[in-house]
């Protein structure tokens, strides 16, 4: 009862929030819910398969310009939204199925040419998406309030939609056989799990949910280039979100999101010529001081037992 | 009657190495058979291939009558067939009670989650691990570790089961420990393909020895005969064996 109470207390929070905040801090309220959105979805392949993946983009990119396109083809907004999930699940399956044979490293490089070449497919077909002069997305409303409380609630449904996801795997065989993948996947396929379709399918989960928010994304800004919508940060950010937050879990993702942005605001803004260095610097931390990230903080602090032994059952 | 387990004219090469040639075996419902050799014979190869982590060069492997060959290694598994790794293999962060449930839920099939922890208990009890079944898997000792092997593989409901060198590097206690589990194993009526180093373990375990030497079985029969065999003991067991036998 008591938990069902704080759930709905955090709920009524969540969308007062939109009748509370000026424009700006929803835009970046709004930012917050789209990197929960990246964050639990790259921790499906990343997190429970142990899959370090630098595909995001590309699915973020696909479901940008799919809406995009579709919109000036007559489609209306929010199904051209759903179309770009549509179109990035599509995408995963079939390149989780050539690609996710390979392990570790190799299977992290061939992610992450992957936003490379959909980018110079984008900057070179330019009759359909008008190449490197980037496509105009129609501005839904010329109501500035409106319009930013629309996009915080269009990003939040897509966020509780990949909560909603992330718990059910969690406590399902699914979570549990790819939590076996992760931890040792020769083990995993002699106890008879079927790893090559539960890796695609954690694959098709972190492309479906970053398609329709790279879709909602390119209405939002009204304006999309390929050096912007599959730009590579948008495949590295989640990975130290997650990381920050701790991988594996459900709640890790959203706090890692979280404090992510709150960074990103503070110091980013300060040190604008030194804030790649600092990412590089967070993630040397991180791996050094915080493997679990701060959902694992307990463990580390109590030191008894090393955080990596501890059993998670 | 049939055998459980049929290898016809099987081989592999890795390269131009010939790791097994034409390797002919058939293991009988409910038997306990010693699989020996030389390091490098072929002994591991061939639990390769029987699960299905390597696919055969040449030949045909059967299971109850079907081909199993050119399966996937879930799909083997789940017809039946486990192994223990000769390298451990555990789950290091899962709970071992959560290790052994993966075999129950993968292979055997249960339900849900749920029902495969009380599976898995079941397998726990039965090997002596019950008490850690709350640790996580790599805290467990190398003795421990091994026994976790096999309750993941009995996890998995087996008709034949493959122990690879379940016994190395423990010591004459442990061993001791591990024969009465693989015995009360065999009670169950689970085929047991039980490769091994160490010749005591064997004599004592198995009716039967087949004897691997460069890819190629060399004698296959009754542990008495084999043991007095010529080329086995040229090619394996040396001189002091040989004179015990005679």
């Amino acid at each position: 009862m008591r938990r069902a109470a704080l759930a709905l207390a955090i709920v009524a929070a969540i969308v007062a929030l939109a009748f509370v905040l000026d424009n700006y801090a929803l835009r970046l309220a709004t930012t917050v819910l789209m990197y929960v959105v990246l964050a639990l979805s790259w921790n499906f392949i990343g997190g429970f398969a142990g899959y370090p993946s630098f595909a995001t983009a590309a699915f973020f990119g696909l479901g940008a310009y799919g809406a995009g396109v579709l919109q000036h083809a007559g489609v209306e907004m929010v199904a051209s939204w759903l179309c770009g999930g549509v179109l990035a699940t599509l995408f995963a399956l079939a390149l989780g199925a050539a690609i996710l044979h390979l392990r570790g490293h190799y299977f992290a490089i061939a992610s992450l040419v992957v936003p490379d070449v959909l980018r110079e497919i984008a900057n070179v077909s330019t009759s359909l998406t008008g190449g490197g002069m980037g496509l105009n997305i129609a501005v839904f409303s010329t109501d500035m309030t409106l319009f930013t409380r629309v996009f915080y609630f269009a990003m939040l449904t897509v966020a509780v939609a990949t909560l909603t996801a992330s718990f059910a795997v969690d406590r399902s065989k699914l979570g549990f056989g790819l939590r076996c993948i992760q931890q040792n996947e020769d083990a995993a396929t002699i106890l008879g799990v079927n790893t090559v379709l539960y890796k695609v399918i954690a694959f098709a989960l972190s492309g479906a949910f970053v398609g329709v928010a790279g879709g909602i994304y390119g209405s939002w800004v009204n304006y999309i280039d390929p050096a912007d919508a599959f730009d590579v940060l948008i495949s590295v950010k989640p990975i130290i979100m997650v990381l920050l937050g701790g991988a594996g879990t459900v709640l890790g993702p959203v706090v890692g999101a979280a404090v992510f942005l709150l960074f990103e605001e503070a110091v980013w803004r300060n040190f604008l010529t030194l804030h790649e260095g600092l990412l590089g610097a967070i993630v040397v931390l991180l791996v050094l001081f915080l493997p679990k990230g701060l959902t694992g903080y307990r463990a580390v602090l109590r030191g008894l037992v090393p955080a990596r032994l501890r059993a998670r059952s | 009657m049939s055998a459980l387990l049929e290898l016809a004219g099987v081989s592999r090469s890795f390269g131009g190495l010939r790791a097994l040639d034409r390797v002919s075996l058939d293991l009988a419902e409910g038997e306990i058979v010693g699989l020996i050799g030389p390091n490098g014979a072929g002994k591991t190869t061939l639990v390769n291939l029987v699960t299905g982590v390597h696919p055969v060069s040449a030949g045909e492997i059967r299971f109850g009558g079907r081909r199993i060959s050119g399966l996937a290694p879930f799909r083997i598994a789940r017809l039946g067939v486990a192994r223990t790794f000769q390298v451990v293999q555990p789950f290091p962060r899962m709970s071992v009670l959560d290790n052994v449930a993966a075999g129950a839920l993968f292979a055997a099939g249960t339900a849900d989650i749920a029902s495969a922890r009380a599976a898995a208990l079941d397998c726990l009890r039965f090997t002596g691990l019950e008490e850690v079944a709350g640790q996580a898997g790599a805290t467990l000792s190398l003795a421990g570790r091994k026994r976790l092997e096999l309750a993941k593989s009995l996890a998995t409901r087996p008709r034949l089961l493959l122990l690879d060198e379940v016994n190395a590097g423990l010591n004459s206690t442990e061993i001791d420990g591990a024969l009465r589990l693989i015995a009360d194993i065999a009670a169950r009526g689970i085929t047991i393909l039980l490769i091994e180093h160490l010749m005591k373990v064997v004599t004592r375990a198995c009716s039967r020895i087949v004897v691997l030497h460069q890819g190629e079985i060399i004698s296959d029969g009754p542990t008495a005969s084999v043991m007095r065999d010529r080329k086995v003991v040229e090619a394996y067991l040396g001189s002091r064996y040989a004179s015990d036998a005679q």
